[in-house]
């Protein structure tokens, strides 16, 4: 097979399968929407379940994101097969694991949301997370704060986990500025740059 | 040809503009609430003036939209599955008089108890009620269902059921539209009669019910949502109903599965292809969201036939949704289990919100308690069913919408003086008021605080249909207006409230104590959108 076919084949068969993790209140869902515009631009099919109703109230919440070029069947990602958790808080980061494949990368913000009176010591939840093969651990609040907002968080970690989604960046900037349009150039720019430094971040730190 | 990135409930909510709907009636309950929502922010809806409000119950919305399908118009009505046992009386009883405009029931059960008391399977109300049930398998098929469901409703005259479960109610995937049909136009039914049940009308409607159930299975057999998929390995044979087809098809990509399958997507359940697999195979696995009712009923009692295989035999479990996972275990399938989760983390449960007005409430509650013994406070569903946790620990029961009273009144008869009964604004409107019609009867020694955020708040914060109309509501029941008290529940009336709060506890009579103050959630939500 020439380089070219096999590259082809590649990209044929795109597929990735995200767990979104959070709080209730944390605006996971904020992600899965600069995602989705991002693979419905790129002619991608998309499946995602989310959570609503009771655990919103604070609780713990998630949202499965599967894209892929193929056709999709189940809304739920199989057990022992993501290919990314993408996690807006540590705790919540490692309540998922049983999802995420072998070759599965955990892309998760710092900064522990403490909203019960028996969260773990968070030196003991970091290291839980660095004994995983493949991590990403970024200050997302302190980035968000460096580049305007702590609003701008999310998109700081959606710039981290953008290396390990199989689509291209730029289609990812374009959903950011499909969502954030209505809010002016300025909320618009300092998104985009959000992104960018969580990008460079995991770059460096892959 | 546009594709649309819905969750099944707005697949269902556009299916029903799509297909002509006059009225949506509902009452809101996860997972079936964001239908509603959808129609009432759609723009067409707007223009066409679809009727978009909430009901007061599940019981109301359903007679509601029978009312408009007698006038000839396509109705729809959604609940929760816990919803239609409150309009079971009135579902069941509109499967005898028929429809005239196309009448659809949404209703959306909860496997795994998310948000809910339980997870009963709304499929054997459908059953119970002996008319056809759709239960999509896709995003796209809920919104064929719900545009398409209208005629089938007027073809086989009865209301038509459309069982969605979680997952397919908030998990979003591409949808295509179809063409925009036009409303129906008013019409009066064609029998004067058929609505009225009385006895020698009842059986005769009833005839005309059992006789339709062969149209009913035909056009099962013949429907699109259901089919037959050839396999070569015949020793085993599947029935997957619903959303559990994609469960297997994840492990079968592009038409890779070995085994004959019989996708069921409408019910009365289609029998051809159901004995053709049966002939064809050694073994059947019954693949189903929801209690095994499709297994119990291919097994039958002395289970001697082709042997069936489920939630009854322990091949899949008894309770609980379903999942990829357990349907490829079912299949003996090996697959990589993941990583365990590690100890330190810490369960993260819901909790009432920072400043929420029914934290007060229980705060003095709890200290005007201190002097009797524990377990006296009945309590209902909405947000303040949190303060059964720590560090509340205030309510004993939550049970249905309404039981708080009712129960109160019970266990004051049986001489648990006093007794309590806590409860939110919507679900006073809901199932409140009879209850407390019974209290005011028979002057029973109970307290009712109605906790009222002027919002349905467990929910999302809809409007609740008892806004401004409580202490009317309670005066017009007969509570005596020198016992119906309101407070603003905020730390600064404590003392105010635990002095009403004891003064009533020992009121021998009905007492209702009203804090009030608006949804911390709703409050914001609200400025937010008036910006
Ligand atoms: C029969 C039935 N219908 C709907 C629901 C869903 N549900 C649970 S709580 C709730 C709203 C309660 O509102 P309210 O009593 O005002 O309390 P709040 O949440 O606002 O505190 C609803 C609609 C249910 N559990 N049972
Ligand atoms: S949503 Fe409203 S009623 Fe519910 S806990 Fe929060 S503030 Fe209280």
């Amino acid at each position: 097979m020439t380089k070219l076919n096999l590259e082809l084949l590649i990209k044929l068969n795109m597929k990735s399968d995200i767990i979104l993790a959070g709080v209730g209140g944390q605006g996971i869902l904020s992600i899965a929407t600069a995602l989705g515009e991002a693979a419905l631009a790129d002619g991608l099919l998309i499946k995602q379940a989310e959570t609503h109703g009771m655990s919103q109230r604070g609780g713990a919440v998630y949202s499965h994101m599967r894209i892929s070029d193929q056709p999709i069947s189940s809304d739920l990602i199989p057990g022992g097969s993501a290919d990314l958790i993408l996690s807006v808080e540590p705790m919540e980061s490692l309540r998922y694991l049983p999802y995420l494949s072998e070759t599965g990368y955990l892309v998760t913000n710092i900064t522990p949301f403490v909203n019960i009176p028996n969260y773990p010591d968070i030196e003991l939840v970091l290291a839980e997370i660095r004994k995983l093969p493949r991590f990403i651990a970024i200050d997302a609040d302190s980035i968000a704060k460096e580049v305007g907002s702590s609003r701008a968080s999310n998109m700081v970690m959606l710039g981290a986990a953008s290396p390990f989604i199989d689509i291209e960046f730029s289609k990812i900037e374009n959903g950011i500025r499909t969502i954030f349009e209505r809010k002016g150039e300025a909320v618009v720019n300092m998104n985009l740059e959000a992104l960018r430094r969580g990008r460079a971040f995991a770059e460096e730190n892959r | 040809m546009q594709k649309h990135l819905f969750l099944g409930v707005e697949a269902i909510g556009q299916g029903a503009i799509d297909g002509g709907m006059s009225g949506v009636y509902a009452y809101p309950g996860t997972p079936s609430t964001e239908i509603t929502e959808f129609i009432q922010d759609h723009p067409l809806a707007e223009e066409r003036n679809i009727h978009r409000k909430w009901s007061a119950n599940e019981k109301t919305a359903f007679e509601t939209a029978l009312g408009m399908s007698y006038a000839g118009k396509r109705a729809m009505s959604c609940m929760k599955h816990v919803g239609l046992n409150v309009a079971a009386d009135a579902f069941v009883n509109a499967a005898m008089t028929g429809v005239n405009g196309g009448l659809i029931l949404t209703v959306a059960d909860d496997p795994s108890m998310h948000s809910s008391q339980n997870e009963q399977d709304s499929r054997f109300y459908g059953k119970f009620a002996m008319v056809p049930i759709l239960e999509p398998s896709s995003q796209q098929e809920a919104y064929d269902m719900a545009r398409e469901g209208f005629a089938l409703s007027e073809l086989t005259k009865v209301p038509v059921m459309l069982r969605i479960t979680t997952r397919m109610a908030h998990s979003r995937a591409g949808v295509v539209c179809s063409e925009v049909l036009d409303e129906n136009k008013l019409s009066m039914p064609a029998d004067p009669r058929q609505f009225i049940l009385l006895p020698a009308i009842a059986r005769r409607k009833y005839k005309e019910l059992l006789q339709s159930q062969d149209l009913f299975l035909k056009l099962s057999e013949e429907s699109k949502y259901n089919r037959y998929e050839e396999g070569e390995d015949t020793s085993l044979g599947i029935v997957a109903c619903g959303i559990a087809y994609n469960y297997l098809m994840e492990h079968y990509p592009n038409g890779t599965c070995p085994f004959p399958v019989v996708k069921i997507s409408q019910y009365p359940l289609p029998e051809k292809l159901i004995k053709r697999l049966n002939h064809e195979c050694d073994e059947l696995l019954i693949l189903e969201e929801g209690a095994p009712m499709v297994e119990e009923s291919l097994k039958g009692f002395f289970a001697n036939g082709t042997p069936v295989k489920g939630r009854l035999d322990g091949t899949l479990p008894r309770d609980g949704e379903l999942n990829p996972d357990l349907i490829a275990k079912a299949l003996g399938k090996e697959f990589f289990k993941g990583y365990e989760i590690p100890e330190v983390v810490a369960n993260r449960p819901p909790a009432l919100c920072q400043g929420c007005g029914h934290q007060d409430a229980y705060v003095a509650m709890n200290e005007a308690l201190a002097d009797y013994t524990k377990g006296r406070v009945f309590s209902d569903i909405g947000c303040y069913t949190l303060g059964a946790l720590p560090p509340y620990e205030t309510i004993y029961s939550c049970v249905d919408m309404g039981a708080s009273i009712t129960m109160a009144k019970g266990a004051a008869d049986a001489g648990l003086i006093p007794a309590v009964a806590m409860i939110g604004d919507s679900t006073f409107a809901h199932s409140g008021i009879t209850g407390l019609l019974d209290a005011v009867n028979e002057k029973s020694s109970i307290t009712i605080v109605i906790s009222d955020n002027e919002s349905v708040s467990m929910t999302g914060g809809q409007d609740s249909s008892a806004l401004g109309k409580i202490e009317s509501i309670c005066i017009g029941v007969g509570v005596d207006p020198a016992h119906i008290h309101t407070i603003v529940p905020l730390r600064k009336n404590h003392e105010e409230m635990v002095r009403l709060f004891r003064e009533e506890f020992a009121y021998e009579g009905v007492s209702v104590i009203i804090p009030r103050r608006e949804c911390i959630q709703r409050a914001s939500s609200r400025k937010r959108n008036q910006k």
